[in-house]
This record gives C-alpha cells, structure tokens and sequence, in this order.
C-alpha cells in the first residue's frame, strides 16, 4: 500500500497518528512524519486515518486484493 | 474553437507523450484520462524508477524511518501508460513532432508536455565532487547513498548549502547525533528563500541543536586522502573543516539542456510559457501542442505583477500539471489559468516551517502572532502597502487565513489586530533579503521577471 499526504493541507491535527501510529507520527508539535509504502496489515488503520483526516489531505493507493502493484520495473518496461 | 472535430479525434486517439516520469508527469497522465483521453500515451523518464515522492528523502529517509526505494508515489487511477524509465529525451523536432531519446529512438506526439524538472547542482570542481564521501540529494538514489552513509556513523558531516535541503539534512544529522558543520554563503540559513529576520531564527535553530553553522563562508575545496576517501574542507575564512561525509546542497538546475537548439524558450531559468502552460518558442510565440509543468516551467502569475515564476514546491508540480494536463485537452474558453499560489513546507530540528505567497518580493515582514524567539509565529510579508506572502513555524492552522488575504491583496500592515500579537509584532521591518544578484544556495522561487521599461534583453542560447 503506497501513500502521500499533502502537507500543504496538512495542519498537524494528528489523527493520522492516533489511527494508524505505526505509519504515522508527528514529529515535533506539528510535523507529521509517515511511512510511504505500509504494510498490508495496516489497510484498516490507513483506512480509518484517511476517512477521519479534518483536511483530506492523505492519498492511498491500496495493493490489488490478488497481490501487490505491478511497478513498470517489475514488468520489466523500459 | 476550431469546431472541426480535431480535439475530439484527438482525445480519442491522439499521440500523447509526457518527458519526465516524476510528480508532474504523473499527476498531468491521470488527469488526461480522467478527462476522457483514450488514445495513445508515452511517458519518459532518465531514471529506472517508476515516478517517486522526493520530500520524505531529506527527512524520513535521512532518519531511517523510511527506505529510499519504497517512496513511490501512489496512484489516483490507472494512466494504461506506455512508459520509457532509464532513458533521459535527448532532443525535439517541433517541426516533425518528435522527441529523440537518448538510446537513438525517437517518439512522436500530437501534444507533447515536459516536465523534466530540476536536478541536483553539482560540487563545481569535478574531481573533488567525484571523491568518495561527497554526496548530492536529489534522486532516490542520492537518498540511499547518503543514508548509508549516515548509517555508518561518519565522524563529521559538512552540508555546504543551508537552504531547505541543506537544513532538513543538518537536522536530521543532529538526530542521528552525528556531529555536523554547516558552510553557508549568506548571512544565515534560508535567507533566500524568506529573508535575514527569519534566517536569524533558523540560525539560532542549528545553533541551539548543536550545528556548527558557520554564515558568510565558501567552501573553497575538497581534500581527499591518497585512497580518494573525502577527508576536509577548506573555507574562505581560511578555516578547516575535517569531514568524512560532505554534502553539496546548493540549490538546483533546470533540466533543459536537451532542448538546446530545438527552438523552444528553454534555457537556465526554465522553460517559459504562458499562463495555460503552453510552451513559448525563442521569439516568445506561444505554441499550441507543447505544454509544461512542473519545476522546470516558468509562469506569469497575475497576483505577482505577471512576474514569470518558478517554483520548486511540491503542490505546483500537482496544480500546474492538473492544469496542463486540462488545456491540452480544451479548447478556447474552455481553457483556465494556471493562478496556484505559491506554497510549501519543510520540517527541521522539530519545528513545521510553512509559507505561501511570494516571500522574497517583500520588502518588509511583520510578526501578526507568536514570537520569534519562542519559534511559534506567523509573520507577514509587505510589498507596496499589500500582503504578499506570510510564513508560519509551528503555526500552520492560521495559513489559510493569511492565504486568503494574499489572495484578496490584503494591505499591509495589516490593518487589525491579530490574536497573540506581541510588542515585537506591532512594526513592521525590513524583511532583509539577499540582494538577488549575489547568488546564494538558490531559492525556491525565482523571480524572473522584469521591467517591461527594459529593452535591453537579449537571447542567449542555453548555457547552465
């Protein structure tokens, strides 16, 4: 699972972190640190941060349920 | 409109090819076919990854809380991409509409949108860039290469550059509690980007985490010991500094070197355009089937005196190619301005730095809330009576206010009261920014535009 979050939009409300501590955490008062590519096991956690983030401002792309995202690299495209 | 049926033809199975497979790029391939673009789409790109997220690569990465090769950004849709990664575009025929690789293949478009963005300037002395221990960040790979060096516990990193980069990688040497020097060339770090009054905070920032920031200085050489290994670094003060993991980080260049000679505006300062992102040619004609986006476009922005602006912030690489990518699907009216204002964020020594507007255009700076010294503030920037940026440390919920009043061209000083305003606030000061022909790490906004009473400006071909 692969995620961004606008940190433009982000204003440090911090519910990412009490969600989801494993892939998110702030950093100082209102620096939000997080984990680009969580684990499968985190989806319900992402899950509930993105839906409870007061901004929106967290993109998740979720692994296809038969297995992980096919990257250019892997499918050997040049 | 042409009313002739072309768009329509095109967005059913025109040739779209996309230079340069990172944030813009991507961003501008999914809004084509969110808007219906069903024909054939090629995206190049000079790295072997598939496009990739670059800011957690000063922070988290730098700290070890994230793995350089797992940023890749997530998408919002499938884009059914034909993509070329590992090989840079090497030239254009805007004659015959078509870009050349550098493997000696060529691809041919019917609107063509470059986004090749900005790299990592390099040490100027070739041979002590090239000593083990001396490092870029940029790429996903300069992020592995130098967090394994961190990993190793060098005794001493120098950051030669105290911009956004520079600092973000000072702080995250500090965490790791690897002792690091800072050398930087201005008065303080990140004048550039938001002028002397804020540098003096970020100074006492490094000074307080324990950086040895030395303000002022250049570098004036790399020594390596007999086996090539980096071993110090001589300073214009005549001072030494013994390192064994250098990082160069002053500031960026524009990837546009593989359109020298094609015809198209592009040149050290960008590729400019107009504000539908439409490419000019060296005549300052607009073309109508090459767009751009991204930190290698430059943009007149109605809101900053049709300055042409160049932004390397994150949020303008996603708006701008949001908006290239809509334009070279319409037509006429249908088309809208690219009018993003300008903003970003960094985060160093714990402390959330943000902005928006255009901070090295003002002339004055006023702290509306907080203190300086408590290093939780919003403060404004001043330009002929109006707002025209605004930053926060560790205050960012108020941005969007102080966004909006840019937006309206609020005066300035501004004309009430703010909460948590504190004796220092009650004055405006001169912002003290660099005079900007001295150059500097380099700043993240370029302003490059200029007086329309100047007719002394001639073209110069490309030359970085």
């Amino acid at each position: 699972m692969r995620l961004v979050v606008d940190l433009n939009r982000c204003q440090g409300y911090a519910q990412c972190a009490f969600l989801a501590p494993d892939v998110f955490a702030m950093h100082g008062d209102e620096s939000l640190l997080y984990d680009p590519e969580a684990d499968e096991e985190q989806r319900e956690n992402v899950a509930r941060a993105v839906a409870a983030c007061p901004v929106g401002a967290i993109l998740v792309e979720y692994d296809a349920a038969d297995g992980p995202v096919l990257t250019p690299e892997v499918r050997g495209e040049r | 409109m042409s009313g002739d049926g072309s768009l329509e033809h095109l967005k059913r199975e025109g040739r779209i090819v996309v230079v340069g497979a990172s944030l813009a790029g991507l961003r501008a391939a999914e809004t084509m076919r969110e808007k219906g673009f069903t024909g054939s789409l090629t995206m190049i790109g000079d790295e072997p990854y598939e496009p990739y997220d670059r800011p957690p690569l000063s922070k988290q990465v730098l700290l070890g809380k994230a793995t350089a090769d797992r940023t890749a950004l997530p998408r919002r849709r499938d884009i059914d991409a034909k993509w070329r990664l590992g090989v840079p575009a090497s030239g254009l025929d805007m004659a015959a509409r078509r870009v050349r690789l550098a493997d000696g293949d060529e691809v041919e478009y019917d609107r063509l949108l470059i986004a090749t963005g900005v790299r990592a300037r390099p040490w100027p002395n070739e041979a002590e860039g090239a000593l083990d221990g001396v490092f870029v960040l940029r790429t996903r790979d300069d992020g592995a290469r130098l967090e394994r060096a961190l990993a190793a516990g060098p005794r001493r990193v120098l950051v030669i550059g105290a911009g956004f980069t520079g600092s973000e990688i000072a702080s995250a040497c500090r965490e790791r509690d690897l002792p690091v020097t800072v050398a930087e060339r201005g008065a303080a770090p990140l004048v550039g980007a938001l002028g002397g009054v804020i540098g003096e905070v970020a100074a006492q920032m490094h000074q307080e985490h324990g950086v040895d920031l030395r303000t002022g200085v250049m570098v004036t050489g790399l020594e390596g010991d007999p086996s090539g290994r980096v071993r110090a670094a001589h300073l214009s003060d005549g001072a030494t500094v013994e390192a064994d993991v250098v990082v160069v980080s002053l500031g960026a260049q524009r990837n546009t070197e593989w359109l020298a000679g094609s015809g198209l505006g592009a040149g050290p300062r960008g590729i400019a355009c107009d504000a539908g992102c439409r490419a000019f040619n060296i005549w300052g004609i607009v073309t109508d089937d090459i767009y751009v986006a991204g930190d290698v476009a430059r943009s007149p922005h109605a809101l900053f005196g049709y300055q042409f602006l160049s932004l390397e912030h994150w949020g303008n690489a996603v708006a701008q190619a949001e908006t290239a990518a809509h334009n070279m699907l319409s037509e006429g009216m249908d088309r809208r301005p690219h009018v993003w204002i300008p903003a970003f964020w960094s985060s160093q020594f714990g402390v959330n730095i943000k902005s928006v507007g255009v901070p090295p255009m003002g002339t004055e700076i006023q702290v509306t809330q907080g203190s300086l010294a408590e290093r939780r503030f919003a403060a404004v920037y001043g330009y002929q009576g109006r707002m025209i940026a605004a930053v926060t440390f560790d205050n960012c919920r108020w941005l969007p206010f102080y966004e909006h009043q840019i937006e309206t061209t609020a005066p300035f000083p501004p004309p009430f009261s703010t909460v948590d305003r504190r004796p220092e606030g009650h004055k405006p000061m001169p912002a003290d920014f660099p005079d900007p022909s001295v150059p500097t790490h380099g700043p993240t906004i370029t302003l490059s535009g200029y007086s329309p009473a100047d007719r002394t400006m001639t073209f110069t071909p490309a030359r970085h």
